[in-house]
């Protein structure tokens, strides 16, 4: 469904130049759940800019569904870590999760059940009237994916979402995530540092190398669904996997990364 | 370049430097003008063009008069602003660090605070004549306003922590009082001095213009009921340059005195 | 008493207080310049409550109003599109920084020049000195603009238009306020200044009168009309700021 195709970033001119991304390349299939993951600094962010059409490459090219990426599209939505900047703080929550639905052509009635289902697929009916400010950090986060969700988009690129708030709501956080991609049937591509996050919530795990970046490697995560914060951390699988991902990050293989990567 | 907020389309763009843009914008409102004015669209009566503003300015560089309405115009501006500095500041002062004080008097000040100093000027022709003792009154009370409050603020910004570690350190009262207060109040300070100027140099003009005191106000109106337009506009520039080396003098002050300060220092979040 | 109700005590009966001492001071004193203050406030009742009200107030107030409305529409116009543009914004600001830092009671004569004493003076004098410090707010609140939200609305693609009415100018509003305050009391130094200069009517104008003519009573409740002016117009201004940035408010107190 999305296709990342040898993206390369580079910031500056001449001397001095830093190449912040040399070669990424992978795919996203229809309904998966891809996370991206990597050291810090390695430029996730970036990536996910680019990916969105907010940044343009200085090479390579990012493709949806067959039409280039260059400027946002249609289909696609975006939530960003900083939840508290991304919301507006003079539109209530609903004007908020409504505005984005302002130009497309849904009738008024239906704009106002699509933002009420939103808000109540992520646990915040009757919330509606309130102003974001007034809302703990994780309800705001909250506000943000039901935004994204109500402008049915089918595919969500999710900034490190969770980064800003606590373990405890970060988990519930995590398992509203996955049932909304189960419910609504969403692409999802989720940048995180946190690896024991990026394992139990990804079918796939993109892992970048430090800068220059370039894809690592790409993991396959076969753990069952549904996931569950208890039962799927304590299998065997789970940490492997986790211990996998954690030597490529911390511990990377020198010779792996001097060689071309093999994209999927 | 800031990669993060280019588009993802590319835009053609001229190849102008960035730091010559500042100087293009004035060269190409004072082509314009000019233009407009040697076209005829504007009457060469009420707005000459910009080169014989310029000429009239030059011209005007060389009158003795020139330099002593300059002069009359600094005079009262600064005795004015230091009688206003010589009240505000320790008024300010106790005002903002007494709290009896501060409550007493701030419906006094909230009232008299929008009040027009210009609504003064008759009833400093009155008192003074027309003289500079009337520019120098009007000055003052204008000037004293903003500082005075300005100076409130920043004694009631007191930050606690401050306090208490020196307090903690158990140096004297006064010494305390003297470091962490004063030191907590001088950007406000600094800041209301800047607003305080300004409003200064307003009034003395203004006293210049309605009361007819010497200075550049009196000789703009001079130079426009003599029909000398040239020279009036040579004035009133030489009036916007006074106005815009004093404001810079102060914002340069204000930006050292900021920078140190630590309430200006960003925490790292 | 506690110390609250102590407070809120001086802070009620020192302005009585001074009034009163006020009272009795000129009303002893015999000074020329200053008038018993009840001889005062019976000529305000006796000018101003209605009887020089449409001759003198309504043509100033309607100056003011005038002039000020122009400068908001100019300046917020000029401003939203300079904080748009960083290249006209770089190019502009010098010419507008000399421009604002010309004093405006300068500028007077300039009107007067190309006004003549008529209304129009009056209004172009109060529009150019209120729409600098409105015009450069107006540029900082838009420039300023949070990155993230313009990033939000590139990726919902909301459209120019409603990304300026929805967007930018409720995030620059608290900044555009700011300048539309200081405009507000520079508004009305300016209109006294025009009238005390080239005027047949309005409050200024009186007030400069009574003092040519020696009537000092009425030149101080001139004076007192200035002043309650003023603070109505800044007591007004407050509350429709706190009305609209209400979200403000709150968003501040919530953050941190």
């Amino acid at each position: 469904m999305l296709t990342v195709s040898h993206i390369s970033k580079t910031y500056g001119t001449g001397e001095q130049a830093t190449q912040a991304i040399a070669d990424v390349s992978f795919e996203v299939g229809r309904e998966e759940f891809v996370c991206i993951v990597g050291p810090s600094g390695c430029g996730k962010t970036t990536l996910l800019r680019i990916m969105s059409g907010l940044l343009s490459a200085s090479g390579g090219s990012v493709e949806l569904e067959g039409g280039a990426v260059a400027a946002p599209p249609e289909r696609m939505a975006l939530v960003f870590q900083d939840y508290s900047r991304s919301l507006f703080p003079w539109m209530t929550v609903a004007a908020n999760v409504d505005f984005p639905l302002r130009r497309k052509a849904i009738a008024k009635g239906d704009r106002r059940q699509a933002v009420e289902e939103a808000l109540a697929s992520v646990g915040l009916e009757g919330f509606g009237a309130r102003y974001p400010w007034q809302l703990s950090g994780g309800m705001q986060q909250r506000v943000a994916i039901a935004r994204g969700l109500a402008y049915r988009p089918e595919i969500l690129l999710m900034d490190e979402p969770f980064a800003s708030v606590d373990a405890q709501t970060r988990a519930d956080l995590e398992d509203l995530v996955l049932r909304l991609r189960h419910d609504y049937g969403v692409t999802i591509v989720f940048v995180t540092h946190d690896i024991d996050e990026s394992v139990y919530l990804a079918d796939r795990v993109v892992i970048l190398s430090s800068r220059p970046t370039i894809v690592q490697e790409t993991l396959d995560v076969p753990l069952p669904r549904p996931r569950d914060q208890v039962t799927t951390k304590e299998l065997a699988e789970f940490a492997q996997l986790r211990a996998h991902v954690y030597r490529a990050i911390k511990r990377p293989d020198r010779d792996q990364l001097d060689q071309v990567p093999a994209t999927r | 370049m800031s990669a993060t907020a280019s588009p993802a389309r590319a835009a053609p763009r001229l190849r102008v430097p960035d730091a010559a843009l500042p100087g293009l914008g004035v060269l190409a409102v004072l082509a314009a003008l000019e233009l407009v004015v040697r076209a005829g669209l504007i009457s060469g009566r009420f707005f000459p063009p910009p080169t014989d503003i310029f000429s009239a300015l030059v011209r005007q560089l060389g009158e003795s008069a020139y330099w002593s309405a300059i002069l009359h115009t600094l005079e009262g501006w600064a005795i004015g602003l230091a009688i206003a500095i010589a009240i505000a500041v320790p008024v300010g002062l106790a005002l903002g660090f007494s709290e009896i004080l501060y409550h007493a008097t701030r419906p006094i000040v909230e009232f008299l605070r929008p009040v027009p100093s210009v609504a003064l000027v008759p009833l400093a022709i009155l008192v003074y004549g027309t003289g500079l003792q009337s520019k120098v009154f009007l000055v003052a009370f204008a000037a004293t306003w903003p500082l005075l409050i300005h100076t409130i603020y920043g004694a009631r910004d007191l930050d606690p922590v401050q306090l208490e570690t020196a307090r903690s350190f158990r140096i004297r009262r006064t010494d305390r009082i003297l470091r962490v207060t004063l030191m907590g109040a001088v950007p406000y300070i600094v800041t209301g001095l800047r607003i305080a100027s300004a409003t200064a140099l307003i009034l003395a003009v203004t006293a210049e213009l309605i009361i007819g005191s010497e200075g550049l106000g009196r000789s703009i109106n001079i130079a426009r009921q003599g029909g000398a337009v040239d020279e009036m506009y040579a004035l009133i520039v030489t009036t916007g340059l006074l106005g815009w080396a004093l404001n810079s003098l102060f914002a340069v002050g204000e930006r050292r005195v900021l920078h140190w300060h630590p309430s200006q220092r960003r925490e790292a979040s | 008493m506690s110390r609250r109700a102590l407070l809120v005590t001086v802070e009620i009966a020192t302005p009585l207080a001074v009034l009163a001492i006020i009272w009795i001071w000129t009303a002893g004193a015999e000074s020329y310049y200053f008038p018993p203050l009840a001889d005062v406030l019976s000529a305000f009742g006796d000018t101003w409550v209605f009887e020089r009200f449409t001759s003198d107030v309504v043509p100033s107030v309607s100056r003011l109003a005038a002039g000020y409305a122009l400068a908001v529409v100019l300046g917020m116009s000029l401003g939203v599109v300079l904080g748009q543009q960083r290249t006209l914004r770089r190019m502009a600001t010098p010419v507008i920084e000399f421009l604002r830092a010309i004093p405006p009671p300068a500028l007077v004569p300039f009107a007067i020049l190309v006004f003549g004493v008529e209304n129009d003076a009056k209004i172009f004098l109060i529009a150019i000195g209120c729409v600098f410090p409105i015009l450069l707010n107006t540029i900082d609140g838009v420039a300023g603009v949070e990155p993230t939200l313009l990033d939000t609305t590139r990726v919902y693609r909301i459209g120019r238009l409603d990304r300026l009415r929805y967007v930018v100018l409720p995030a620059a509003a608290p900044q555009i306020f700011a300048g539309m305050r200081t405009s507000l009391s520079l508004s009305l130094i300016l209109m006294v200044i025009s009238e005390m200069v080239a005027s047949t009517n309005g409050i200024g104008y009186f007030i400069l009168q009574s003092q040519r003519s020696f009537a000092i009573t009425e030149m101080w409740s001139g004076i007192l009309l200035l002043g309650l002016l003023g603070y109505l117009f800044n007591a007004i201004f407050t509350l429709v700021e706190r009305r609209i940035l209400a979200w403000h408010r709150g968003a501040r107190a919530g953050a941190g």
